[in-house]
Formats: C-alpha cells, structure tokens, sequence
C-alpha cells in the first residue's frame, strides 16, 4: 500500500542469497562472550546463536543479566564507562566488537525498545521521523508515508491518527510503547530488541503488544527479554535461560517449557525460584 | 511473637500520643505560619515603597517636562544650560546596543559550553569546571568594567583603528563575558535535567552524540535555556559598572558601535555621584529613566514567565 524505499528488501535478498555461507540464517551469534561493570562478572561464556525471523525470549531472574546481554547486542552497554568485553558477536559476518566497527550503523540495523516507554518530549509525528530525518531522509511525503506505515505497523494508527501532531506525553503508556515501536520500525531495522516492552503496561496493551511481536517476525527478528513465563511461552519460538551471567539452558520454547534438561531451568519456570 | 509485636506497636502509637500532647509543641506550630508570614510581608512591602517611590518621583518629573518629549525625543542633553532635551531614545540605544553585542558573544558560547558540559564532559571535568564558571559569575562587576577599559579596549584598536576609547563595543564584549557563566551554567542544569532514558532512546536509532544533543537534548531543555537567556539579557540591561566604566557618557541615538555612548544605568550613575541638586530636574529625571529601566526588566521577566509556560516540556 505504501510505497517507501528503504534497505528492507534487498536485506532480505541479500541474505537469502548468502544462505550457504550464513547457515539456518543465524543473524547473531554470540561466541564466548564475557562482560564485566569494573570488576563485576556480568556475562559468563555466553554462547548463543539467535535466528531470522524468529522471536527469541530471555528469562531468568532479576540480575542475571539479560538486560546486558541484549544491551550488549547494540553496543548500548558501552554507556557505563566502567564495561569491559571479550568474545565475539557475529553479526550478518561481522564482529561488532572490530575496531572499525560504526556503531552508529549497527544501531540503525538493530532497533531497541525499553522497559519502559521513552517517547522524546516531541509531536507523535516527530518521534516517528526522527530516526528517518537523522539518516537523511527530509522529503515530506516520504516521511508521511513512514509515519503511517510505522503506526500502522506497530497497530496504532486508528488510535493517534487525528492528533499526530499533539506531544507523545499526552498518550498513556501503554500507547507510548506502541509509539517506540513505531518509532523503531520507521527506519526498518534488521533485528528488534525488546527488553521487557510489557512490564510497565496494563493487560490489554500487553496483549496487543504481544500480538504485535507475533506480526514482526514475518520480517524481523525479534529477541525480546521478559519476566513473564506465560509471555515467553506464548509469543516465542526460542528461549535462553540466563542464570547469574550464564546461559543455562537455549532451546525449542515448547521444549523449555515440557521438558527442560537442566534441573534449574526446571525449578525456575516452575516457580521454585527465581 | 505476633503479641510482642501488637504491644511494641501499641507503646510506640501511645509515646505518640503523649508527644501529641504537649502544649507547647502545639504553639510553636500555631505561630509559625504567622512569623513566616510577617517576613514575607517585609520583602514585599520594601519592593512596593521602592515602585512607588519611583512612580511618585517619575510624575513629579512629567509635570516638568513632557510625557511625548520624553519617550520620543531623540536628544538627551539635560545639562544644556539653553534648553535642557530629555528624550530617552539615545539612552535606551546605548543599553539596546550593549546588550546586543552582549548576547551575540553570550549565547553561542554559553550555549556551546552548556553542551559540553552536559553531554560530553566526563565527570571529572564537569566537577573543575562548573565551580569555576560559577567564580566567573562571582567577579564583582567593577573589575569587569577596569577589564573593558585597560584591557579590552587597547586590544580591539589594534584591530579596529577608529575606535574610541569609549565606545559601545568594549563594554558588550565584556558585558557578554559575564553573562556567559549565567547561560552555561543555567542551560547546563537545563540540559543534564533531561533523563538519559531519551537520550538512550535517541542513540539507540543510531543517532550520534551530536545528533542526540541538537536534535533531542537542545529542543527537550528549551524553556530552561530561553529562561537562562531572558535572565541574562535582564543582567545585561541592568548592567551598570562595565558600562559607566568602559561606555563614556555621550548619549547618541544611532547604531555606531565605535564612539562613545551612554546607556540608562550609566546616566544613573552620573547624576548621582555628581551634584545635581535635590529637586531639579535632573534629578527628577533619573528616576523617569529608572522606572525605563524597571518597565525593561519588567517586561524581561514577563517574557521567562511566557516562554517557559510556552514551552514547558513534559516528561
Ligand atoms: N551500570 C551498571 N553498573 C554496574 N553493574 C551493573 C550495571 N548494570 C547492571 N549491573 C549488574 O549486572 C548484573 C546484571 O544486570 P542486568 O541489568 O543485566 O540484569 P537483568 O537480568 O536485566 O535483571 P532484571 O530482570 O532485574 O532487569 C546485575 O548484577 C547488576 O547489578
Ligand atoms: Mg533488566
């Protein structure tokens, strides 16, 4: 319906051809990384190989470390001066950790969404064509289009539609973080990162969140970290069990939830802790 | 173990009540709104005999020389022995030109300062710095104004031949350089007051330093910092020693930035320090160019009101 020109599909093409070098489409694969807040051991030897196309959710108790695992993942950690890493994260053949690596890029690729709703002090459209106008694109129409399409695609469109030019804040917050959502669409990223999008929110904007992550994976890849086992059960095909930096255990989500080998994955999603 | 706790409650509820008790506790709370209230009322009052002594000496001096005259005279010349000329527009040009040159050299170093400060100074350099900035604003304006006229002066001639050593350029420079510290400073609370959670937000869609603080930072603290500016132009307008120092005392009204000049507060000063008698005109006159003055300030004030309503951001 709306036609705009952005990277999205020669992605796809691209990657679909590099299949044979790029096994099963992995699109990040984290080989022994370890992480340390001075000298705080964060991340322990995290191996994980997260594929296209496919919601990957992160559980694990308080502090285990997911939200710097998947901080880790668009460099964001680096922002607490005191982070030091070591490993790799292949990203599409690519170690982010190269010296050379533009970070700038590979947060244009990997969008993120936070725990809690950040929209910028700003109209509802402005949000959505910040991440467009930093990266160049100024046409008016073109930006029309990507606002739409974004509200749209994040499902919610009907709801802002007559006052896109009204503050972000007037909205409550379980529309906010739609609004992130769309905000993280318009520059159609790669990958989206969502670290608990659903804590702050009531039960129907977490349904209508969920089902939208459930619509993303048609073209993004979706690795989302959350407290609630219903929530990782019901919208995810992966799930990692992080436990004090580890991976414990990284599988089928059916296989987690039926029949986990770890005797902690266990005790954690049945409540035994945790 | 649940009884323990049930009567440990019970004695804590009951010392209460006792303390609840006493009288005098009682009347010290009474009396406090009330002493509060009188210490109010004195900073009020003196602020209402100030206005209304400026009010009752302003009309004294329009029954003496026109209101028109005044406000739209373009000659200020009270001490002609001929014809004294009260028009106001010459001094109000020597403090509009200061206060120009001031903010042109203010704002965009006060705010670039306020940038770094804010969004990439480490830690570190933001503890040195911000002290010092604030001993910057600490300098007794005297100083400033020696500073204008021994330093600032004989080093602009180098450059600029035609400039007289009492000229309206000096003076706004150095006027600009006092105000600076204000900006930054105000800007900088203004800025660092913006949570990170935005500024996260922004780097996450791979924006870069720059883009987060012109494009997120910048318009998300925009009120704080119009209301830095208004308040440092209100300084600048009421600025009185750099300019009766480095200004001279020859009320023009054009736009030469080179040539001696006299701003409102200059003329201030010179009538009172020198012998105009109780109850001439002159002396009338300066509190007509005072309450000029105050309506300035006034109406700086107003505006800070108006822009941070205006532009209140939320979040
Ligand atoms: N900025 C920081 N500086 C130092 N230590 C930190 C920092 N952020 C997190 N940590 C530590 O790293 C560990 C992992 O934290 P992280 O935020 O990744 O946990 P989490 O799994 O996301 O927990 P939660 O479920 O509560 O969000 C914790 O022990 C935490 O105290
Ligand atoms: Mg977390």
């Amino acid at each position: 319906m709306v036609q705009v020109n952005l990277n999205k599909p020669q992605l796809k093409e691209t990657t679909d051809s590099n299949q044979n070098v790029n096994m099963n489409n992995i699109v990040y694969d984290t080989k022994q990384l370890n992480l340390w807040y001075g000298n705080h051991h964060a991340l322990k030897n995290i191996d994980l190989a997260i594929k296209e196309n496919e919601v990957t959710a992160i559980i694990g108790p308080s502090g285990c470390g997911k939200s710097t695992y998947i901080k880790t993942l668009n460099r964001m950690v680096e922002l607490v001066p005191s982070v030091k890493t070591s490993g790799q994260i292949i990203y599409r053949d690519r170690n982010i950790f190269d010296s050379d690596y533009n970070v700038e890029e590979l947060r244009t690729r990997v969008g993120m969404v936070f725990q809690k709703p950040n929209p910028f002090p700003k109209s509802i459209f402005d949000n959505i064509a910040y991440g467009p106008r930093i990266h160049g694109i100024k046409n008016k129409k073109t930006l029309d289009e990507i606002v739409e399409k974004s509200l749209r695609g994040a499902a919610i469109w009907d709801e802002v539609k007559d006052r896109l030019h009204e503050n972000a804040y007037g909205l409550s917050g379980g529309q906010q973080q739609r609004i992130c959502i769309a905000r993280a669409l318009a520059i159609e990223p790669d990958v989206i990162l969502m670290d608990e999008p659903t804590s702050a929110l009531d039960p129907i904007s977490t349904l209508k969140v969920e089902e939208l992550v459930q619509e993303l994976k048609e073209n993004y890849s979706i690795i989302i970290v959350t407290h609630n086992m219903q929530q990782a059960a019901r919208i995810s095909d992966k799930t990692a069990f992080f436990l004090n930096g580890e991976v414990i255990e990284f599988d089928q989500t059916d296989t987690i939830f039926s029949t986990p080998s770890d005797k902690r994955t266990e005790d954690y999603i049945s409540g035994r802790f945790g | 173990m649940a009884t323990s706790e049930q009567t440990e409650k019970l004695s804590i509820q009951q010392m209460i009540e006792e303390q609840r008790g006493k009288k005098a506790k009682k009347r010290i709370e009474k009396s406090i709104p009330i002493i509060l209230f009188l210490i109010a009322s004195i900073s009020v009052l003196t602020t209402f005999g100030i206005v209304f002594t400026l009010i009752f000496e302003t009309i004294e001096f329009f029954q003496r020389v026109p209101f028109l005259d005044f406000i739209f005279g373009k000659e200020w010349l009270p001490f002609s022995n001929k014809e004294p000329l009260f028009g106001i527009l010459p001094l109000i040009a020597g403090t509009l030109k200061v206060t120009a040159i001031a903010v042109v050299v203010a704002v965009p170093f006060g705010l670039a300062s306020a940038v770094y400060l804010s969004e990439y100074a480490s830690d570190n350099t933001r503890r040195i710095i911000k002290p010092i900035l604030e001993v910057l604003a600490g300098v007794p304006t005297i100083v400033y104004g020696f500073f204008a006229l021994t330093f600032v002066t004989p080093l602009l001639q180098q450059f600029i031949p035609d400039l007289k050593i009492f000229n309206a350029l000096s003076p706004g420079i150095v006027v600009g350089i006092m105000i600076l510290p204000m900006i930054a400073s105000l800007s900088e609370d203004a800025m660092t007051s913006v949570p990170n959670s935005i500024r996260d937000g922004a780097l996450a869609l791979g924006a870069t330093k720059l883009e987060v603080a012109v494009k997120v930072v910048l318009p998300a603290a925009l009120s704080g910092i119009m209301a830095s500016i208004v308040l440092a132009v209100s300084r600048a307008i009421g600025e009185t020693m750099i300019v009766s120092l480095a200004g001279g005392s020859t009320p023009r009204f054009d736009l030469d930035m080179t040539d001696s000049i006299q701003t409102m507060t200059a003329y201030i000063v010179q009538v009172s320090t020198g012998d105009a008698g109780f109850g001439t005109t002159i002396y009338y006159s300066i509190y007509a160019v005072g309450f000029t003055l105050f309506l300035f300030t006034l109406l700086m004030n107003w505006l800070a009101h108006a822009i941070s309503k205006r532009f209140r951001e939320e979040y």
